[in-house]
């Protein structure tokens, strides 16, 4: 399979003189963090297909120092976007595509002031695009009629106000959209933002991903879907808390879009 | 001699509006203790803002059932407040019901006051009822054992005082207006008040003046003493949620500021021609210090913010970390800022207008490390406000403080920030291993 990914770099590009349509940003959980790699290949699977002039950065990516914005090191944080920004620019990059609403809302809300001036798509939003230009098919598949519930990423939505392109592109896939009842500007947070991935969550009664996972499993969907691969990890671990992975499944709506058309 | 009510209503009136202006200058000096922020963007987006969410709660109605409530006594509040105009002229002027000559608009207005009065009434005991009674968790939080507790109930006390003086003084008139007494202009409907206007049959003139009178100076001297009471009370919202939602956010609530003290050091660090061993100019201004660990550290937008906060405990209800039990609650921040900053105006008072050092800090001795380590920036709180606070923005700027000046992160964080800084990724992964995926 992995044979079929074409995954030039902007290195790649810029020897031939040409500029890719899109920069995938893949993000530091997308390259090395072995759930997160799958939707990142599912991603690209549909580039691929949808004929997408896509570059990566490859090795010249770095973290967009959203957790260390976040957890209060906001030196780090800017040392980090001006690398980061000076590669970008240096490349002329125009368009960002990624698959990690942290990655997208550091980019395009927080490099700006910084000297970093790029128009950033979450994939959800790039992917509804492309399917509105007639470039991408989404079909029900084996995802028809089933019940799947979609978990809003803070960074995603309350953060950017994105809620209907992931659902969207669901109700494409003619599934059953159900949702939780926080859901939307209401939703529950998955526990992983601010940098908690990375730490051990303060003294409480009961994890947040645990509590989000309940609800998850209330709606009776076989499918929890998600934006984020953070989230994503937060949901399977919920699920697995409640062993309940023989009745659920968290998948990224790339991933669902590629299996659906069986990419 | 018949003067006399006049000026006593004059000196009443002067010392009640004094004092409030008095202490509301010291909000707003207080407020300027914070850093200043110029906000003249957005302008239209802003009043949009003011109309929607303030004079509309469309926020506040996203929960119907204490939004309903909330709507009448505030609809209440603005609309009874006409009557209020016409009392201060009377008590000036030694009129009666001067707006009398308004004829069929009189009646209607001051029958609305009264279906107002008696809605208001209604909400103010479901009000009690939901704060005393049921057991709603966003009212049995730690933070609100005692005086928050008690605060909100005075406050409910008011409003059914000040109600009940309006409907009695309303009452008796109407009994006098029946009697043909001197002085009392047959004016206005009384919807509600003449429902138990039989109460007042066996009673002669002069003791329904008595009643009438009393009902009229109680009902003006009590509203001159709520008003007061605001500055004490977590109640300043009812003057405060205009301005607060005005200079509230109008970015994405994903956008955190840029700390330009910072943006300055990076520059600096990464511009090759600067001497890393120039001993400082001697007019120098002393470094700047990164986050906050005290209110002055804060904006004057997240001070306004603080007064602004009434303690109704949306965010806390709906932050995932309170909800699993972690210490964080949103409120309590907005709380804690406050009660710091009046203990600041206090110390300030004390000490003819300047803060004299008192040991103390609103990071430690009123915020613990634990509260703000617990946040997941998921701007919950933030979206569940009615008047746009952000406690969000002051939780970071402390962990910046914490991280930057204390070097005081858990760490666990302190690896993943090596890890981004070592190899550019919160693991500790190779940066050369960034397209491996691509291989496999």
């Amino acid at each position: 399979m992995s044979d079929l990914l074409k995954v030039p770099t902007m290195a790649d590009f810029m020897a031939q003189g040409k500029q890719p349509e899109v920069l995938f940003w893949v993000g530091c959980a997308g390259s090395f963090d072995d759930r997160a790699k799958k939707i990142t290949k599912a991603f690209v699977k549909l580039l691929n297909n949808a004929g997408v002039a896509f570059a990566v950065l490859g090795t010249e990516e770095s973290c967009t120092g959203d957790p260390a914005k976040r957890a209060g090191n906001e030196f780090l944080f800017q040392m980090q976007a001006a690398t980061n920004i000076e590669v970008l620019n240096a490349y002329e990059v125009q368009k960002i595509v990624t698959a990690c609403p942290h990655c997208f809302n550091t980019i395009n809300n927080e490099y700006p002031q910084l000297g970093g001036n790029y128009q950033v798509m979450h994939h959800t939003q790039f992917l509804k695009t492309l399917l509105n230009e007639g470039r991408l098919k989404v079909e029900g598949g084996k995802f028809k009629g089933k019940k799947i519930t979609f978990h809003d990423p803070c960074y995603l939505g309350r953060a950017n106000g994105e809620y209907e392109a992931p659902r969207d592109l669901l109700r494409k896939l003619e599934v059953e959209l159900v949702e939780m009842k926080r859901c939307k500007t209401n939703g529950l947070c998955c526990g992983a933002g601010g940098a908690q991935m990375f730490k051990e969550p303060e003294p409480g009664s009961k994890d947040i991903n645990v509590e989000r996972t309940q609800e998850a499993v209330q709606t009776k969907a076989s499918i929890v879907a998600t934006g984020c691969p953070f989230c994503n990890t937060m949901i399977t671990d919920g699920v697995k808390h409640q062993e309940k992975e023989a009745q659920v499944q968290v998948m990224d709506v790339a991933e669902m879009i590629a299996n659906a058309s069986e990419l | 001699m018949e003067y006399i009510p006049n000026i006593l209503f004059f000196l009443l009136l002067v010392a009640g509006v004094g004092y409030f202006t008095k202490n509301i200058r010291k909000v707003i000096r207080n407020i300027k203790l914070g850093i200043p922020v110029a906000i003249n963007d957005h302008k239209k987006e802003r009043y949009g803002n003011v109309a929607r969410i303030a004079l509309g709660q469309s926020k506040l109605l996203k929960r119907p059932i204490s939004g309903a409530l909330h709507a009448i006594v505030y609809l209440g509040f603005i609309i009874i407040n006409i009557e209020v105009l016409e009392i201060i002229i009377d008590g000036l002027l030694g009129t009666h019901r001067i707006f009398a000559f308004l004829g069929g608009f009189y009646d209607f207005l001051i029958g609305t006051f009264e279906i107002l009065a008696l809605l208001v009434l209604v909400s103010v005991v479901l009000f009690w009822t939901r704060r005393n009674v049921l057991k709603i968790k966003r009212f049995l939080s730690p933070e609100m054992k005692g005086w928050p507790k008690q605060d909100g109930n005075i406050i409910l006390y008011f409003e059914v005082v000040l109600m009940g003086l309006f409907l009695i003084m309303n009452s008796s008139d109407y009994a006098l207006q029946q009697m043909e007494a001197a002085h009392y202009i047959q004016a206005g409907s009384y919807p509600v008040s003449s429902l138990f206007v039989g109460v007042f049959d066996a009673m002669n003139q002069s003791s329904l003046i008595i009643i009438e009178r009393t009902a009229w100076w109680l009902h003006i001297t009590g509203i001159l003493i709520f008003l007061n009471y605001l500055y004490f009370s977590k109640h300043l919202h009812i003057l405060l949620a205009f301005p607060n939602v005005y200079f509230g956010a109008v970015t994405p609530k994903g956008q955190f500021k840029n700390n330009q003290a910072v943006t300055a050091e990076v520059k600096m660090m990464m511009d090759p021609s600067v001497d890393p061993f120039a001993a400082p100019a001697p007019d120098a201004p002393p470094s700047a210090k990164f986050g906050a660990s005290d209110v002055m550290d804060l904006s004057q937008i997240q001070l306004l913010n603080a007064y602004t906060c009434t303690e109704c405990g949306r965010c806390t209800s709906e932050c995932p970390a309170n909800q699993t039990g972690k210490k964080l609650s949103p409120r309590k921040i907005m709380m804690d800022t406050r009660d710091r900053l009046q203990e600041v105006s206090k110390n300030m008072d004390a000490n003819a207008g300047v803060f004299v050092p008192d040991g103390k800090e609103l990071l430690k001795d009123y915020i613990s490390q634990e509260e703000l380590w617990a946040c997941t920036t998921c701007n919950a709180c933030v979206e569940a406000c009615p008047v746009s606070i952000d406690p969000l923005s002051i939780i970071m700027d402390m962990r910046q403080y914490l991280v930057m000046e204390q070097s005081a992160a858990p760490t666990e964080l302190n690896v993943t920030m090596t890890n981004i800084e070592n190899n550019g990724a919160p693991w500790p992964f190779n940066q050369m291993d960034r397209l491996n995926w691509a291989k496999e």
